[in-house]
């Protein structure tokens, strides 16, 4: 029987404080058991800490709740799951998940699903489809769920003669940029005062762009840049199906349109360069008005509507020649295989994807809920406090969703790919031979 | 017992070995185990998440060889080192030099060293904020000089000459006093008769305080060069903007260490990683042999 190092150094303690009658611990019985659970983003603690409470009072099971920022994370979770001290749960991204699952470092819950007959139908669709791996096994419960949308100053969108309306009907395309063009460059507002769509506009000395976002060099899938305007021309990032294809096309020309128009718009003053992006980012440019409109995820929502001074409100992304299209992407909870409380971990994990927790999650109002009752819930607490996030579930009401791609070496292809935009965006390369050359070592990672 | 005592002290090659057995063993097994199984593990296909590896024999030497982005992080950091010490060694060594012909004052020293004691990852998201092309205080003050924003750590130009110059700004106090410290062995008696000889300042720096120097300069030189290459934790930080990937824009900072990271840690390539740092081991005893060897290091011109 192997023994946790915690364990084995109880042992012989316990043995020295018998006389003293201290020691409960070792006795075989679950009352103290404690699980580790990691997350990445810090504005979710209090919704997980109020669940584990509840958990807590519930089952006996105490829940120790870690959190490190997303880089970091990733880092530690490998390194931890190299000692084998990785966290008994921890939540689970799907551009990391495959290598997981591929060496067998977390532990499949579909006996557990089928034991304890959890409803996998009361999830929105799709999503729990995105957790069986290619071994057909299940490996997580979805816990919630999120799309990409525009956040924008209002009050800068005013002076500059454009209505809600507008935004919410913009139309895009690689070629004149529809409506959408017109919008940004309206928007951009020159040290001297002059709009990007009058004569005698300075790119080069830019007030206000109109469009910013992420640092897109971090995902292959340009989750909050690119990806869903190429996706809105018909672009499939993975021709042979998601989840679990291999066969990207980043040289499809669609997606080359798509990023020649961004490093355009670059070029006009219209979007923040990319030195700008790698800075201190978007949201700080976006609160110091620096920006006027924002491609954001809906995890980040509060990041915006919590900046005083500035009156935020969202609108979906541009329509363009094939639909208006967001990437949908949801997390899960993972329990890791090094796990010395497999049982007590499945029991968190279920909570977690229950509609009592979830309700919680809808209550607090960070992020969307998995199960729609609880994203109901969600919406009233939105409503108390007077904001309008319509524009990121309008999505899921028209279908217009695709999912985040899940496939192995995720993190490989965002280094070749990443690369590859970042040069397009500074106008050194085009974007066809950037992405072709992208592509062909994409293939070699993916061992085509 | 005393007796076995005597017979121990009568081999002093025994004592000898008793006083080297703590930092011998601290020496097995924190350096050479792990050095060695790092070389082992270069012959493998090491996983970090699964934990194992097959034996590949010489596969991650030659996939290293025809990899163009360890070439391309190898000239990244030569770059980066031939900037940083340059720089810093020159500034340094005109530091330490008015510090010792002008004062000898301990709240000087210590100013030079405060940036020293901040931590690099400190310092790294300290300049990061600083150097932000449109929000950073230095822009602000560039732009109100005249001179108008740069991009710093956002342009591929200007990246690793921007680490270079926060690297310098947290060493060269250390780096000085250092070099103050190899001043201060040069005995006065030697300026006193350059002096009598009529020799300026000028003069006396190259005639006099650099040959004796020479040594320090060395060590210096050697510690400062390795350290460099090693530079990891302010790239880590510094580039790639907050929560973006390191190395950027466009790999025209990946200096070595972060894509041996990268590979170890993020895509758990730990055999190729593996195979890339004993290269840079090879390499940088390579340096540091070439070092002192051209500034004949362990000699000095006053004995």
């Amino acid at each position: 029987m192997k023994l946790s190092w915690r364990r084995r150094i109880a042992v012989p303690l316990c043995a020295a404080l018998l006389a003293a009658a201290a020691c409960s611990g070792g006795t075989g019985d679950d009352e103290n058991v404690t699980l580790d659970y990691w997350l990445w983003d810090d504005r979710q603690i209090p919704q997980y800490q109020e669940c584990a409470t509840a958990f807590t009072g519930q089952t006996g099971i105490n829940v120790k709740i870690t959190q490190y920022g997303w880089e970091d994370y990733w880092s530690n979770l490998n390194t931890q799951f190299a000692a084998r001290r990785a966290p008994d749960v921890f939540t689970d991204h799907l551009a990391f998940y495959p290598s997981f699952v591929q060496n067998q470092v977390i532990l499949p819950i579909n006996e557990y699903v089928e034991r304890d007959n959890v409803d996998l139908g009361q999830y929105y669709p799709g999503l729990a489809d995105l957790w069986v791996g290619q071994d057909g096994k299940r490996y997580g419960l979805p816990k919630d769920w999120d799309t990409i949308a525009l956040a924008y100053n209002s009050t800068m969108l005013a002076d500059a003669g454009l209505s809600r309306e507008d935004v919410w009907e913009a139309t895009w395309n690689p070629t004149d940029g529809g409506t959408f063009e017109d919008i940004i460059a309206r928007l951009s507002v020159d040290e001297n005062g002059v709009r990007g769509n009058e004569p005698g506009f300075d790119p080069t000395k830019v007030a206000t762009y109109g469009l910013s976002f992420d640092n897109p060099s971090n995902s292959a899938s340009g989750q909050t840049s690119w990806g869903n305007f190429a996706r809105s021309l018909g672009f499939e990032l993975l021709a042979d199906g998601n989840p679990w294809g291999t066969d990207y096309q980043f040289d499809d020309p669609r997606l080359a349109q798509t990023l020649d128009w961004f490093a355009r718009m670059v070029k006009a003053g219209y979007v923040t360069p990319l030195a700008d992006l790698q800075g201190v980012g978007y949201v700080s440019l976006f609160e110091a008005g620096d920006v006027a409109l924002a491609i954001n995820g809906s995890w980040a929502i509060s990041s915006f509507t919590g900046i005083s001074g500035v009156n935020v409100d969202f609108a979906p992304l541009p329509t363009g020649p094939q639909g208006r299209w967001s990437i949908y992407n949801g997390l899960a909870d993972a329990i890791s295989a090094n796990t010395a409380h497999p049982d007590e971990a499945w029991q968190w994990v279920k909570y977690l994807a229950s509609a009592e927790c979830q309700n919680v999650v809808g209550e607090k109002a960070v992020v969307f809920p998995a199960i729609p009752a609880s994203l109901e819930v969600g919406e009233q607490a939105r409503e108390r406090a007077g904001l309008d996030v319509s524009a990121y579930t309008t999505y899921l009401e028209s279908q217009n969703t695709f999912l985040y791609p899940v496939t192995v070496n995720f993190d490989q292809v965002t280094q070749a790919v990443g690369a590859a935009v970042d040069e397009i965006l500074l106008g050194n390369r085009p974007a066809a031979e950037a992405l072709t050359a992208a592509q062909q070592q994409v293939d070699s990672i993916m061992g085509r | 017992m005393s007796e076995r005592w005597q017979r121990v002290r009568h081999h002093p090659g025994a004592v000898a070995a008793l006083f080297l057995l703590p930092a011998g063993f601290g020496f097995v097994v924190f350096y050479l185990w792990p050095a060695l199984r790092a070389l082992w593990m270069s012959f493998t296909d090491y996983n970090v998440l699964r934990g194992s590896g097959d034996w590949v024999g010489l596969q991650n030497y030659q996939d290293l060889a025809a990899d163009p982005l360890f070439w391309h992080s190898m000239r990244v950091t030569a770059l980066y080192v031939v900037l940083n010490i340059g720089v810093q060694t020159a500034l340094a060594l005109a530091m330490a030099v008015m510090m010792d012909r002008l004062t000898r004052s301990a709240v000087v020293r210590g100013v030079l060293v405060l940036p020293w004691l901040i931590p690099q990852v400190v310092v790294g998201l300290l300049w990061l904020w600083m150097l932000d092309p449109r929000l950073g205080v230095v822009n602000h003050a560039l732009d109100w000089v005249g001179i108008g924003g740069q991009d710093f750590f956002g342009s591929p130009a200007q990246v690793i000459p921007t680490l270079a110059g926060v690297n310098t700004w947290r060493f060269v106090g250390y780096t000085a006093l250092l070099i103050f410290a190899g001043l201060q062995m040069i005995p006065r008696h030697l300026y006193e008769a350059a002096a009598l000889d009529g020799a300026g300042e000028w003069r006396t720096f190259w005639r006099v305080t650099l040959p004796l120097l020479r040594p320090v300069l060395a060590l210096v030189l050697v510690l400062s060069v390795v350290g460099s290459f090693q530079v990891f934790d302010l790239v880590q930080v510094a580039t790639g903007g907050i929560g973006g990937q390191p190395g950027g824009p466009a790999n025209s900072s990946l200096v070595i260490y972060v894509y041996i990271f990268r590979h170890a840690f993020n895509f758990n390539n730990a055999g190729y990683a593996a195979a890339m740092s004993a290269v840079l081991a090879v390499l940088l005893a390579a340096v540091t042999f070439f070092i002192m060897r051209a500034l004949r290091g362990s000699r000095s011109d006053l004995a």
